[in-house]
């Protein structure tokens, strides 16, 4: 039979490539070694691996080629930094872990891996997914790169991840985390789809967490078709994660390409207007005329509750899950280790002022502070409280409406120059449209919707806990 | 909420994180503007609010406490150069 060149794969879907694997049209091996080539290329001039696992990749290629059953069999897979992957060094972005060599696969790559995905490496990030633009990289580490332009950010803090998403020119599927936006923002920076599903949908073990209520993983690809195949390889219950759900896994890809018609969709009111570039509004629009077109009923609907304090109830909730979860980085048994000497306390806070960067330190003293004596009921369970408001309206939204469409980020891809002069209060507002879905732990897919100068543009659907199928049949309509 | 250096200093102490000087004074406008920003939230009354620890409704899936093979000392104890006998070392706690 005769081979295909990696020339060929360019521009294949994933379901393409791994039939063309099944069928013996590609040498697995031979493939893996050409896209680490471009791993490396792409990484000198865009920073988007913190680490390219070729020696490991090439292993598991030789493994494939012997036995390619898998539904991802020889699909070359990113994974984001923060998600552990057995013998490759894991450090969330974070000096503070740098040396860290898990001695286990997170499940989630544990799937990647049985479904014949192969690992090139660990993706940039905001240190432990702090951060917006990726500009937040630990101490020592590097700032992913816009695939559109070096001077803007990718968006983050799954950076990297949605970078390499965008520039590869094989098939490929990176996977990412969200806490309050992680996934579609960087992906709607660097005009990718990214699908953050469901909190509970995917098992979390394994992940280096950030805000427990908060924390999910999810794909990102090219293509809609390409996210929901990934997805039905990571969804479901997992005994080691006790809050994964048990609600029955969906055949995703069976969404792709359904009939939209007659379907109801919410336009988030509050998603446009002042704040909101009129490019990106344009194209949003534009999207919502072709949902229309193919027969999908749109209406206005406002969610001030979730939109106005989304933002307050998120930066109390998510530093101060995040303070408690970093307290275990302290200099001992894995990661950054300094001279012992003088007492525990003392230790553990030189260990930490040397090695966290300065977000990192500036959510934990936050988090800290919201949970302190004195404070704790005016802060975080204040914002808890707020917190069942947000998703009551949500809850409310979807008795009538299938889906909800927005602008995922209101801006284009800003410069790092413009970035640095952002305070922290004002760089957290980034996230204003991404957070309300992530607190109420609700499905969201950014589409990528249009272009302006040059720059793209992202439409964020969101729909109700456990309906990613509705997403990824709305998004594929966007196509 | 006024912020000022002992707050700063209390907190720090109590996320044990030694901060400089000039960090100190880098992070106390910007947690003042943080909080002022936060305070959005008096906004909305809550009375009679259940707080949302978790955004799904989803019963804890336990498995059974049985003990099952996990990783041995060797490899528990290869991510650190603090070991001693089989054990983590770490500071005097006295």
């Amino acid at each position: 039979m005769a081979r295909k060149s990696t020339t060929e794969q360019k521009n294949a879907s994933v379901a393409e490539f791994v039939k063309a694997v099944h069928d013996g049209q590609i040498d697995v091996v031979e493939h893996t070694h050409r896209v680490l080539e471009e791993c490396k290329i792409v990484n000198k001039e865009y920073c988007y691996f913190n680490v390219i696992a070729e020696e490991s990749a090439i292993a598991q290629a030789k493994l494939i080629a012997k036995n390619k059953k898998g539904i991802l069999a020889g699909l070359p897979m990113s994974i984001k930094d923060s998600i552990c992957v057995k013998g490759i060094e894991s450090t969330a972005g974070s000096a503070i872990l740098k040396g860290y060599v898990p001695p286990f696969d997170a499940t989630c790559v544990e799937r990647l891996r049985k479904a014949g995905a192969i690992i090139l490496g660990k993706t940039s990030q905001d240190e432990f997914g702090f951060g917006g633009f990726s500009t937040n990289v630990g101490v020592g580490f590097t700032i992913p790169k816009n695939p559109f332009d070096k001077l803007r950010s990718c968006g983050g803090s799954s950076g990297g991840a949605a970078g390499l998403a965008q520039k590869l020119t094989v098939p490929h599927v990176a996977l990412g985390e969200s806490t309050g936006g992680s996934i579609v923002n960087p992906a709607s920076f660097c005009g990718v789809v990214g699908l953050c599903p469901t909190y509970g949908r995917v098992s979390r073990y394994g992940l280096i967490d950030y805000g427990s209520s908060l924390d999910k993983v999810g794909p990102i690809g090219k293509t809609v078709a390409d996210v929901a195949v990934t997805l039905k390889v990571l969804a479901g219950f997992d005994e080691k994660e006790s809050t994964t759900a048990t609600v029955a896994v969906d055949d995703y890809s069976k969404f792709v390409g359904k009939d939209v018609k007659s379907l109801n969709v919410g336009i988030v009111k509050e998603g446009f207007g002042e704040g909101t570039d009129p490019a990106v509004e344009r194209s949003v629009w534009a999207a919502i005329k072709r949902l229309e077109s193919a027969g999908v009923n749109c209406k206005e609907i406002s969610l001030k509750i979730p939109i106005e304090y989304g933002i307050p109830t998120y930066y109390i909730i998510a530093p101060s899950e995040a303070s408690t979860n970093l307290a275990k980085l302290c200099g001992l048994r894995y990661g950054a280790e300094e001279k012992i000497e003088g007492d525990f306390n003392s230790y553990f806070s030189q260990v930490r002022a040397r090695h966290f960067g300065k977000e990192a330190k500036r959510r934990i003293l936050l988090g800290t502070f919201t949970r302190m004596a004195g404070y704790r009921d005016a802060y975080y369970v204040k914002a808890t409280k707020v917190r069942r408001l947000i998703i009551d309206d949500y809850k409310k939204v979807f008795k009538k409406f299938d889906a909800l469409i927005s602008p995922t980020v209101a801006i284009l891809p800003p410069r790092f120059d413009e970035i640095a002069k952002l305070t922290p209060a004002q760089s957290y507002m980034i996230d204003a449209l991404t957070v309300g879905p992530n607190l109420a732990g609700l499905p969201h897919l950014n589409m990528p919707v249009g272009a302006s100068r040059g720059l793209p543009i992202g439409a964020m659907l969101t729909a109700d806990h456990f309906n990613e199928g509705k997403l990824l049949q709305l998004g594929a309509a966007l196509e | 909420m006024k912020v000022d250096h002992a707050l700063i200093e209390r907190v720090a102490k109590n996320a044990r994180l030694e901060l400089s000087g000039d960090e100190e004074e880098e992070f106390l406008p910007q947690f003042q503007e943080i909080l002022d920003a936060i305070k959005k939230l008096d906004e909305i009354t809550v009375v009679g609010v259940e707080p949302a620890l978790q955004p799904v409704d989803l019963s804890p899936n336990l498995r059974e406490d049985k003990i099952r093979p996990s990783f041995s000392q060797e490899i528990s104890l290869a991510n650190t150069k603090h070991k001693k006998d089989g054990y983590f070392k770490g500071p005097r706690t006295m």
